[in-house]
This record gives structure tokens, sequence and C-alpha cells, in this order.
């Protein structure tokens, strides 16, 4: 239970600094620490105490595996968040570019 | 078996971009148009081959609980066919639009990526492949709003994409959670094990997903990205996200969901009414105090989505038919709306209502075509918006919901009242404009004509002998509930 408590906590800390934090930097970190989170906590769902992976051994089918579609999930979506981390980079640096700073607060003309 | 190819199409198309097109040749635009002109025929085939059936196609020959299947059902069809109508005309209006960017076979790359990831969405029966889907339609959307190379611009992907990845983080979560409690990703599986489990999964996982795809939507409390993205991004590039992408990844998911998978309980129908009857109000009070054209827009499509939504929680037949009716209408005049401010930013180089004036003279087809979608979306009698916001209210008022007919007639006017704003100040003013240099190109009128058109032609949906054949069959495949189950596993 405490790893699921752990895990959700990581997800909180992901987005208090999401929401909170003021330089774009500590925020695209902060939305992949979510992203983080998230991977595993689906990893601990599939996990299994004493659980081998699930391949063909010697002996014919491992009976006692892990769920293996979970692991699958989470190399898509790794692969997702890698994508969108760098986009995300990319337009901090045109935004730099633009406004030299990487302060959210000082880039701020669309409003209303 | 015609929906793998409103995948593979555009996928095709985005790559062959990338590789033959070049700076100097027109084959980014000949194999775009090609595609989505294919896309249209074959979506508009299939949603009127499809009728009350649903066809299951599931990928390289494996059975439901392991393969990713796509479920071809009227309502899905019909989704198919406003996302690619709108895409021809946007790419039409794009032609001309965009010549002045470089490199603009990277914006057609992205365009189809952008149809590619709406049209996956819409045809997927399994909730990870959706998940895929979406991220794909919305890395492509993150960056065409960034395609200008403004500041402005950067700004606002980089806002949309913050909020995009929240919301796509809480609904990985969800889908992780539905996993751990149904061992099954096909969405019609889910369907049938969610209800033997604990109900507060149910509560739980509903409450991330309103989340997560009420983000995708913008309904009111979390809109704060749109006005900034659709009004930052290249016009056909907002009528494609105001039109159909919040349509396409947002309410049409909530739909899915909310009605097919969960079999939708009250607490979330209550829960659309409220959401929805706020995003009327709010959204519509913003646009009025706007002055810049494509903010007021994008306030405006806030509003209309408010009101998809309260018809949805509303929860009856006629309230769904209205409900589905707006999907189209809005998809319609809100794309045609974006294509006026964009003609007119071409023509004039300012979206600020203040500095426009009469362009009766100058622009007679873009002042006429916005004069349509403005009665439109404003709901005056010959206009398609009027008979979809005409029947949400009627609907609501049988419901004895009389509170919220209330506020979608207040919210009606509201939305009259900055139209009528529009037209005072924007196309209909007192300084007379001068003919502008830039003309407003063949593409963009006809886009702009053929939107215009519909605009009236498609009230005709309403009447019987057509609703029949055209919105009563998606109606009854939402209504169905959780129906969806027999629909895809029982064949």
């Amino acid at each position: 239970m405490i790893v699921y408590i752990l895990c959700f906590a990581l997800f909180l800390v992901g987005i208090y600094g999401a929401l909170t934090k003021r330089d774009l930097i500590k925020i695209i970190l902060s939305i992949g620490i979510m992203g983080y989170a998230v991977n595993l906590m689906f990893i601990l769902f599939a996990y299994k105490t004493g659980a081998s992976f699930a391949i063909l051994t010697k002996e014919g089918i491992n009976t006692n595996m892990v769920d293996p579609l979970p692991q699958a999930l989470i190399l898509t979506s790794i692969v997702i968040e890698l994508g969108i981390t760098a986009l995300l980079v990319t337009l901090a640096i045109r935004l730099f570019e633009k406004y030299k700073t990487f302060d959210i607060t000082k880039i701020r003309r669309l409003s209303g | 078996m015609i929906l793998p190819f409103l995948i593979i199409i555009p996928l095709l198309a985005a790559f062959l971009i990338t590789l033959i097109s070049g700076e100097k040749d027109n084959w980014a635009i000949v194999l775009s148009i090609l595609a989505v002109i294919s896309l249209l025929a074959l979506s508009i085939f299939s949603f009127f081959t499809t009728g009350n059936d649903t066809f299951i196609y599931e990928m390289s020959g494996w059975k439901i609980p392991l393969t990713i299947c796509l479920v071809q059902d009227a309502f899905s069809t019909f989704m198919l066919v406003i996302v690619n109508l709108i895409a021809l005309t946007s790419l039409m209006f794009s032609v001309s639009y965009i010549k002045h960017y470089s490199g603009t076979w990277k914006y057609y790359a992205l365009f189809m990526l952008m149809i590619t990831g709406m049209n996956g969405v819409i045809a997927t029966g399994d909730i990870f492949n959706l998940f895929v889907f979406m991220e794909i339609a919305l890395f492509s959307a993150y960056a065409l709003v960034a395609f200008g190379g403004k500041a402005e611009e950067y700004e606002a992907a980089f806002k949309y994409a913050i909020m995009g990845s929240i919301s796509s983080t809480l609904i990985l979560m969800g889908i992780g959670i539905l996993y751990a409690t149904t061992s099954t990703l096909t969405m019609a599986n889910i369907a049938a094990i969610l209800p033997t489990k604990d109900p507060r999964i149910m509560y739980w996982v509903g409450a991330i997903f309103l989340a997560g795809f009420g983000l995708k939507s913008a309904v009111m409390p979390f809109h704060a990205w749109l006005p900034d993205a659709h009004s930052s991004a290249p016009a056909p590039i907002s009528a494609m996200l105001s039109g159909v992408l919040i349509k396409a990844l947002g309410i049409y998911v909530i739909i899915r969901f909310f009605f097919n998978v969960l079999g939708a309980p009250q607490i979330f129908l209550t829960l659309f009414m409220i959401l929805g009857s706020i995003s009327i109000i709010v959204a519509s009070y913003l646009a009025l105090g706007q002055w810049d054209l494509k903010r007021l827009l994008a306030y405006s499509s806030i509003s209309q989505i408010g009101f998809i939504l309260l018809g949805l929680g509303i929860g009856t037949k006629l309230a769904i038919l209205g409900a589905v009716f707006h999907i189209f209408n809005h998809a319609i005049f809100k794309s045609l709306l974006f294509y006026n401010s964009g003609s007119v930013e071409m023509a004039l180089g300012t979206r600020d209502l203040r500095k426009m004036g009469n362009l009766k003279d100058a622009m007679p087809v873009t002042s006429t075509t916005s004069m349509i979608a403005s009665l439109s979306v404003a709901g005056l009698p010959p206009f398609n918006g009027f008979f979809s916001k005409l029947i949400i209210i009627i609907a609501a008022v049988q419901a004895s919901h009389v509170g919220y007919a209330i506020i979608a007639v207040i919210g009606s006017l509201l939305t009259l009242a900055y139209f009528m704003k529009v037209q005072r100040y924007g196309f209909r003013g007192n300084d007379i404009i001068e003919k502008p240099e830039v003309s407003i190109s063949t593409g963009m009128k006809s886009a702009m004509i053929i939107l215009a058109i519909l605009c009236i032609v498609s009230s005709a949906l309403i009447i019987p002998g057509i609703r029949e054949v055209t919105l009563d069959p998606v109606v009854s495949v939402i209504m169905n509930k959780t129906g969806y189950i027999y629909e895809v596993l029982g064949r």
C-alpha cells in the first residue's frame, strides 16, 4: 500500500510544480514528474511479488508471471512523453529568444 | 471495411509529404487535398451505408479482448463526416492563406497528422489506442498553433501544451485505473465488466476523465488555454481547432465514455448540465467584452460547447438530438467565422473590431458569409443554429429543467448581442473601407461560400424524412447507452 501512496505523492509533486513554479524549465520538469508517476502507477498495477517476466522458458510456459501489457503501454507512453517534452523545450527556447526570460510571469502578451 | 483507410490515408499522406515535397513545388498541396477529398468521400459513404448497424474491424486477425478494434457505428461515422468536411474547407482556405509563411510543406504534413489523430480517436474502440491517437492530434495541434513563429504564438502554444499534457496525464491515470480494475482495454469489455466491480471506482474514473476530457473540450472551469491558442493560430487552424478538435477529442470521447461505457449515471448528467450552463453564461459574458475578433470567436466556442454539454446533460432523446445537431452546426458556422476573421486579417492586417469598418463593398463575399454565420450562431430562424438551440431549450422545458432552459435562452440572447457587436463594428461599421491591395483568393472564397450554403441547407436535417436517415441513428447510438456492449461484443 505504501508504494501506491508514494506514487500518488510523486504525482502531487508534479502537479504542484506545474501549477506553482514560475520558471518554464521547472514547469516542463514538473510535467515530466507527473508522467513518471503515472508510468510508475501502471508498473505497480502489473507487479506481482515473486513473479518473473512473461516469456517462454525451457520448461514451457511460465505460469507465475507479471502482466506484460502495462509495460508495453508504458513504453508507448514514454515515447509520447519524449515527443511532448522535446516540443515543450523547443517552445521554451523560442520563448527565451523572443522574451529574453524564462519567467512565466513576464511572458504575458496575451491576456483577457 | 472502410475505417482503417480513414487512418491510413492521412498518415500516408503526412509521410509522403515530408518525403517528396520541397520549398518550391506544390506536391504538399496536391497530396493533402487528394487525401482529404478521398477521406470525405469515404466518410460520407460509410455514414450512409452504416445506418443503424455496427461494424467492427479487428486489427491483424486477433479477436476482441486481445486486439485493437475499430468501431463503425452511426455516431463515429457522423463525427468522421464533420471532421473531414471541415478539414477539406480548411485546406482550401489554407492554400493561399499560409503562402507567406516559410516551409509550408511542414504545415500540410502536420495538418494531415492532426486529421490522422482525430479520425483515429473517433474510429477506435480501444481506450489506450484512443489515448495514442489523441496525443498524435494534440502534438500536431501544438506545433500548428506555434506555426506562425510570432512571440504570442509560442506563448499560446506553450500554454496549450502544458494544459494538454496535464490533462493527458490525468486521462492516462484514468486508463490505468480502468485497466487495473477490469484487465481489459477494449471499451465494450470495460463497459461489460465495470458494473460488477465496486461502484466507487466508476465515480473516481468518471471524475478523472471528466477533468481530463473537460480540459480538452474547454468546458468552463478548464477553459483558460482556449482563447489564447485558438486566437493565436493561423485562421484555418483556428477553424480546425474550434470547429472539430475540441469536439473530436473532447465532446465525442465524453459522450462515448460516459454514455456508452458508463451508461450515463445521473450524477454525471447533472454535472454536465451545471458545467454546461456555467460555460454558456460566463463565456458569453466574457465574449461581450472582447475587441479582438478571433478572441471573441474563441470565447463564443466555449459557450457553444456549453450548449452541447447542456443538451447531453438533460439526457432525453430530444435533448441528445439537439446536442448532436448542435455539434454539426457549430463545426460549420464557427469554422466559417474563423475563415471570415482570417480573410479580414489578411486583407486589412488587423483583428481589432474598432479598426475595421464597412466591408460591404471591399469584401462582399466575406461580409455576406459572416452575416450568415453570425445569424446562424446567434440562432435566428432560417439558419441551422436556431433549430439546434430551440430543440435543446424545448427539451429542457419538457424535462422540467426550466431553470436551465432560461439559462440557455439568456445565453442565446448574449450570443446575439456579441455577434451584433461583430457586425456593427467589424463588418458593417461607419468607416467605408477602400478595396484592399491584398485580394482574397478563389480558394478562400469558395471555402467560405460552401460553408455559408451548408449553414442554410443543414437546417433541412431536422425535417422528419431526412432526420430519420441522418440524425436519428446517431441519437439512437447514444441513447442505446451500454447497448454498445452487445453491438460490439455480441455478433
